[in-house]
């Protein structure tokens, strides 16, 4: 991982034609407002897409934890799901819905004679990324919730502070260093993601577009520069994560809640709105996932390009003759990704938190890495490193594998830090005491112990990985394609039946992943 | 004696701090050892040393003839109980207790006749086939204690075993604690804070503070005649006052600050007019009521309150002095003592310990 990092990092310093050092592709870069203006675009994103995210997302936490909402677990798992598939999914159905030719647009267009505003561009990504992205923040607040102990509640009410006036004061700042990671997270995937931009930002260009086009792109292909490009974005989401890291530390405390807080009936009145809050901002963002599950059933012209009335099978017919070969290499590629990631994150977490030494520290921090990298710039990373003689794995589904795990690595290393370091050391003591060796008290005691937690990771991990993109789009080669890009590559296009067949399939499982969480994880609680 | 576990100038160092400087004892076979101290003096310190889960600095450690600084714990032969338990909660009761045995490829019969001898002994027999997390406190601390004795280790060490139960469950299991070691006859290393605990199981204790023994003795010995003031106060409840020694014709004394003087048989050598500081325990008070203050060689006092606990009452009285002192007297069917009575006070001169007046050096023969 270090390495393709490191060529990255030459290549972008590295002149093409001469092969010394060069800041000609920085310079570029910024002297030209065409690119950097894409910066400044990926920055308006992000940054708004956060503090919607937040807005939408902390209050909807916030009234879960404190009200009785009914279909309680429904309503969870739905506004999960809602962040499960992959943006660009979203921008192609929401383009269907409201965009020029979009259903809404000409119904309401018809009905009241009114032209809704443009989704294309800037608000469009800002629609698209929202609705995806608050359910992070959702969960990540819902769990500092449920670690605020009732009395804290209480007591504040006791000092006469309710309500709106307490949620400002004692709730909020209570859940600051949640909201903080939760707003760095959804800042980042705004930041990396490039499907939605290229969809639906007609010309609202932002970085993670420049790199793919600079690297894909029919006009000339310039890979220093798209390493160049990386480098500045690698710096900057750097600098991002650190100012994060001091806001929280400053911020942070522990708590654990005795008693969690209890959760009440509204009036009748607050109850009606806050159903309608949480399950109205559900419904928006499930909207376009709905309407591509219907459009999947309807029927299409002979080549599944041109929707027509009526209703078939059509569009799963032709999916499952032409491109079952997708749904397995999905299946393959994800599933022995999976493995190397549980396997590999179990042996780092376990060296970082029962062997600590330097070494294993440097392991630590380095596995981080790729969590304030793009997508894109890991698909880069990878393809400029081993695109050599040597090691010729591109277009191979190693390659694909190795992006994958990198990706999803530091995620499951946190989580399995945190599992581990709740499973007191004198347990592993104990075994040894009683003859066990060290390989053997990890495998019969640590692991086993872990592994509750583990598996409701893995099905998160799992999650994750089958509807990656961005490293993916740039790996796959015919025989590796998954799913994802599969559908990216067909509703690139245009419309398309199979393609809303093939997104069906891909939540369908997703939902599957989500029950089996939900029957696995002892809380319910989810991490991503 | 035969001692077993030999300690010499054992030495513990994290980084730059010292947390046991130089510890030397001696543990015979077949005793109940407790260390006991205030957190942070170096007792868990210690029998993780034996354990071997902490490295050691310097010094050596050793099993009868066989140093075994190097040697790895799980070859030491030792059962180790937690304050946590550290049971496998992933593991029936049956094989936890187990879990050494396997460990020593034993045969499948014998593993299985050892497990169930164990569990019996600690009456966990009917729970075999659970899991740990549905077990008591109690009941899991049993389970602890099974698997460590299963593989009938030469050592039993024990760090702080009761301090997670509540205060009725630890007097019941410090009970059977004792009475299986007594039965077994294994040499154990007990750690804990709490002086009342280790008075109740064991043979001998090492008072440590700040990484040093303070005093090695039977808690008969420890609590009548503590080595200094740092023992005499960590053991059971005392009161502390200053006297200076009074010397008379030969005749040794304490006079204490109101006048009072109190011969004394038993100090070494002394000189006259040494200060001193006393330590006598509230059941070394005597009351005397009908010799009030003023008359008679006695220290007047004031009761501040009383508080009555059934087989005995505890009075705190106010000293002429203005210090404060405890005694504890066997209720009696009269009247409690009114609060702001005036009263007299004598001292059992036989019972109680002098010490030099830095506290450092028992006066007491």
């Amino acid at each position: 991982m270090v390495y393709p990092l490191s060529t990255v990092v030459r290549q972008s310093v590295v002149d093409e034609t001469t092969g010394r050092f060069s800041l000609r592709y920085m310079r570029q870069f910024f002297s030209q407002p065409y690119y950097y203006r894409t910066l400044i675009n990926s920055f308006k994103v992000a940054i708004t897409t956060g503090i919607i995210a937040v807005v939408v997302g902390t209050p909807l936490a916030y009234l879960y934890t404190m009200y009785d909402i009914r279909g309680r677990k429904t309503l969870q798992l739905l506004i999960i799901l809602s962040s499960m598939s992959a943006p660009f999914i979203g921008a192609y159905a929401w383009i269907l819905l409201l965009g020029r030719a979009g259903t809404i647009t000409k119904f309401i267009q018809s009905t009241f004679g009114y032209t809704i505003p443009n989704i294309y561009g800037f608000n469009g990504i800002l629609l698209v990324l929202s609705t995806k992205l608050f359910p992070l923040v959702f969960l990540y607040v819902s769990g500092a919730l449920r670690n605020i102990d009732n009395s804290l509640l209480e007591s504040s009410a006791n000092m006469g502070c309710t309500g709106f006036k307490r949620f400002f004061t004692v709730v909020l700042p209570l859940c600051m260093p949640s909201i903080l990671a939760a707003s760095l997270m959804v800042f980042m995937r705004a930041l990396a993601d490039f499907g939605t931009p290229l969809m639906i930002g007609e010309g609202y260009m932002t970085f993670p577009v420049i790199i793919y086009n600079q690297y894909i792109g029919e006009v000339g292909t310039n890979q220093n520069f798209a390493s160049a490009i990386s480098v500045i974005a690698i710096i900057i989401t750097l600098g991002f994560f650190l100012l994060q890291r001091y806001l929280s530390n400053r911020h942070s405390f522990s708590m654990s809640a005795m008693h969690s807080i209890e959760r009440k009936k509204a009036s009748p009145v607050g109850n009606f709105f806050i159903h309608l809050y949480a399950y109205g901002v559900v419904a928006i963002s499930l909207l376009p996932q709905v309407y591509l599950i219907y459009l999947s059933f309807r029927k299409t012209s002979s080549a599944g390009i041109v929707f027509l009335e009526g209703y078939s099978l059509k569009s799963y017919q032709q999916v499952f003759s032409n491109m079952g070969g997708t749904i397995w290499n999905t299946i393959r590629i994800c599933g022995v990704a999976l493995i190397i990631i549980i396997v590999l994150a179990i042996l780092i977490s376990y060296l970082v938190v029962r062997r600590r030494n330097f070494t294993n520290a440097l392991i630590d921090s380095l596995s981080m890495i790729p969590y304030i990298i793009p997508g894109a710039v890991v698909g880069i990373s990878l393809i400029t490193s081993f695109n050599n003689p040597y090691l010729p794995l591109v277009g191979t589904a190693t390659i694909m594998i190795v992006s994958m795990v990198i990706r999803r690595i530091p995620y499951t290393i946190r989580s399995s830090v945190a599992i581990l370091s709740q499973i007191p050391l004198s347990i592993d003591e104990a075994a040894e005491s009683l003859g066990a060796g060290k390989v053997k008290t990890l495998v019969q005691i640590t692991v086993p112990m872990m592994l509750n937690g583990i598996f409701a990771g893995a099905i998160m991990s799992w999650v994750t990985l089958i509807t990656e993109l961005s490293s993916s789009i740039l790996l796959y080669s015919f025989r590796t394609q998954t799913l994802n890009v599969a559908i990216y590559t067909m509703v690139a296009k245009g419309a398309d039946g199979r393609a809303c067949a093939l997104s069906t399939i891909l939540m369908l499982f997703t939902v599957v992943s989500l029950l089996l969480f939900n029957k696995f994880s002892k809380d319910g609680e989810i991490m991503l | 004696m035969e001692y077993w576990i030999k300690i010499r100038n054992a030495m513990k160092k994290y980084g730059d701090f010292v947390a046991i400087p130089d510890i030397s004892l001696d543990i015979a076979r077949g005793e109940f050892f407790t260390l006991l101290g205030p957190s942070g003096c170096g007792k868990t310190t210690l029998l993780r040393m034996i354990a071997g889960f902490n490295t050691i600095e310097g010094g050596e450690f050793y099993f009868g003839d066989r140093l075994i600084n190097d040697l790895d714990p799980a070859k030491r032969n030792i059962g180790m109980v937690f304050q946590n338990y550290a049971i496998f909660p992933h593991l029936t009761v049956r094989k936890n207790v187990a879990f050494g045995l396997k460990n020593r490829k034993l045969p499948p019969q014998t593993i299985e006749a050892q497990a169930t001898k164990f569990m019996k002994l600690m009456k966990i027999e009917e729970y075999a086939d659970r899991l740990p997390e549905k077990l008591s406190g109690g009941q899991q601390q049993r389970v602890a204690l099974a698997r460590a004795l299963a593989i009938e280790p030469e050592v039993l060490l024990m760090d702080e075993p009761l301090s997670n139960l509540d205060a009725k469950l630890r007097v019941e299991m410090r009970e059977v604690i004792k009475e299986i070691q007594n039965r077994l006859g294994i040499t154990t290393v007990y750690v804990t804070h709490d002086q009342e605990e280790a008075m109740a199981v064991s043979d001998r204790i090492a008072v440590m503070d700040r990484g040093l023994i303070q005093q090695i003795g039977s808690p008969k010995e420890l609590y009548q005649r503590p080595a200094n003031l740092f023992v005499a106060t960590f053991l059971g409840r005392t009161n502390i006052m200053s006297a200076t020694i009074h010397t008379d014709n030969g005749t040794v004394g304490l006079n204490f600050a109101d006048g009072y003087n109190l011969p004394m048989t038993n100090l070494k050598e002394v000189e006259s007019g040494q200060s001193v500081v006393v330590s006598v325990r509230p059941e070394e008070l005597v009351i005397k009521e009908e010799e009030v203050a003023g008359k008679g060689n006695c220290l007047r006092a004031t009761v501040v309150y009383s508080t009555f606990l059934g087989l005995n009452t505890h009075y705190i009285v106010e000293l002429d002095s203005g210090e404060r002192v405890e005694i504890i007297q066997e209720s009696q069917i009269d009247d409690i003592i009114e609060n702001g009575t005036f009263i007299g006070l004598t001292i059992k001169a036989e019972k109680i310990n002098v010490f030099t007046e830095d506290g450092s050096t028992s006066l007491v023969r």
